[in-house]
């Protein structure tokens, strides 16, 4: 056995603080509920690419920043990420093959499996969103999957993160 | 999730996340206070000497109308003795700011850059210069976040200026309307109404503008009016808003 060594964990801290903080940027009224869910796609990616260091743990921690964030109740969206690295970590071997077209439906199903979680949290505390609007963020994250991806792997590869 | 929507348990965790979640906040608003900045330090001389003008005029009005206030304030207060009910005295303000982050669009909640450290505790009433805003539903130690009244899950009593008629305002989730449910067909309110705070509940002090009518429907069908009403706060131009702290209400007999 021969022991592995991991480096660039900043490089990952940094995607999650960027995606973070693209989240709480202040948006113009229409393009508020385009926002596509950025924390997601990033944890979907490093699920995919290393998914020996990036996990559900990292998962619910990141989504608990999200909870506070978004002012919900603390642990809907930790829940709903964690099940989102599982799966991503149950997938990551199919997914790693697939062309990036493939890649972004199953991000778009993945999304919508998150968005579904979180409508049902808040159907229990009886707030749910009553427009279809609230489904677009899927839509958008399918569409934006190619490039942050693109701009994932670059950053990977030139820090050699492993 | 249950802990912390029912018993509230979780608030130390939240607040200590939140001190985590700060400096992305800053930083994320940093842009826009730059940019609020530089409009403000290469404004026109000529601008400013104007806007200096208007606000001196506005201010000698507001000082007139203060003059009345004050004995009228006076009056009350020996009225309010004569009937021995509490009288009712100026509540401590403070004025917080805006920090621009966005939080869900189906929510309306915003973030303020005053939290515990500055006394803020949970429930303050949020005004600003032209009614009630909301009130402050999380804090931590740097940062608060207050829900504005036009929030879905948000609800304010209030009250018929021109007649006193109880009644609540309940949040719909649009940045420009309230509903106001359960007034019978009957009841005396009509479009232009001003609503004010009634403070019952507790939480609002009481007599501040919150919100006009602006549509009165009545269907013989149905047993309550449909009635809507805009909030008179600028819930989403406010720069700057007023914490005001609660005074307390004495419950008479």
């Amino acid at each position: 056995m021969s022991t592995v060594y991991h480096r660039g964990g900043w490089v990952i801290a940094m995607s999650f603080t960027v995606a973070l903080m693209l989240t709480m940027l202040p948006l113009p009224d229409w393009a508020a509920y385009l926002r596509p869910e950025w924390a997601t796609m990033v944890l979907i990616y490093w699920c995919m690419a290393l998914p020996e260091r990036v996990g559900v743990g990292i998962g619910w921690v990141v989504g608990l920043f999200l909870d506070v964030i978004h002012g919900a109740v603390l642990g809907q969206y930790a829940l709903s990420l964690a099940l989102i690295a599982y799966f991503t970590l149950n997938l990551h071997q199919r997914m790693r093959i697939y062309p990036l077209l493939q890649q972004s439906l199953i991000v778009l199903v993945l999304v919508l499996m998150q968005q579904l979680l979180i409508t049902w949290i808040r159907g229990f505390l009886g707030q749910s969103p009553d427009s279809l609007a609230y489904w677009l963020p899927s839509l958008t994250s399918m569409l934006l999957w190619a490039w942050v991806f693109i701009v994932l792997r670059d950053l990977r590869r030139h820090f050699r993160v492993s | 999730m249950t802990l912390d929507h029912r018993q509230h348990a979780l608030q130390g965790i939240r607040a200590t996340l939140s001190v985590v979640v700060y400096p992305l906040q800053y930083l994320v608003n940093m842009p826009f206070a730059v940019g609020d900045w530089a409009s403000e330090t290469l404004r026109e001389h000529r601008t400013l000497l104007e806007e200096n003008r208007t606000l001196r005029t506005r201010q000698l009005e507001a000082q007139v109308s203060l003059l009345k206030l004050a004995s009228l304030e006076r009056e009350n207060v020996r009225l309010r003795s004569l009937l021995q009910s509490s009288s009712r005295r100026w509540e401590r303000v403070l004025i917080a700011e805006l920090i621009s982050v966005d939080f869900d669009p189906f929510k309306r909640q915003i973030l303020l850059n005053k939290g515990s450290q500055d006394g803020i505790l949970e429930g303050h009433p949020l005004i600003d210069s032209a009614g009630v805003m909301g009130q402050v539903i999380h804090v931590s130690p740097l940062s608060s976040t207050a829900m504005l009244i036009t929030d879905p899950s948000h609800a304010i009593p209030i009250q018929v200026n021109r007649n006193g008629l109880r009644a609540i305002a309940l949040g719909t989730g649009e940045p420009a309307s309230l509903d106001i449910p359960h007034i019978p067909n009957n009841a005396d309110i009509q479009e232009g109404d001003l609503l004010v705070t009634s403070g019952l509940g507790q939480r609002f002090p009481a007599g501040y503008p919150v919100a006009e009518i602006t549509r009165v429907e009545r269907n013989p069908a149905e047993p309550f009016a449909t009635i809507t009403a805009t909030p008179l706060a600028h819930l989403d131009r406010a720069q700057e808003v007023l914490l005001v702290w609660p005074e307390k209400t004495e419950v008479e007999e």
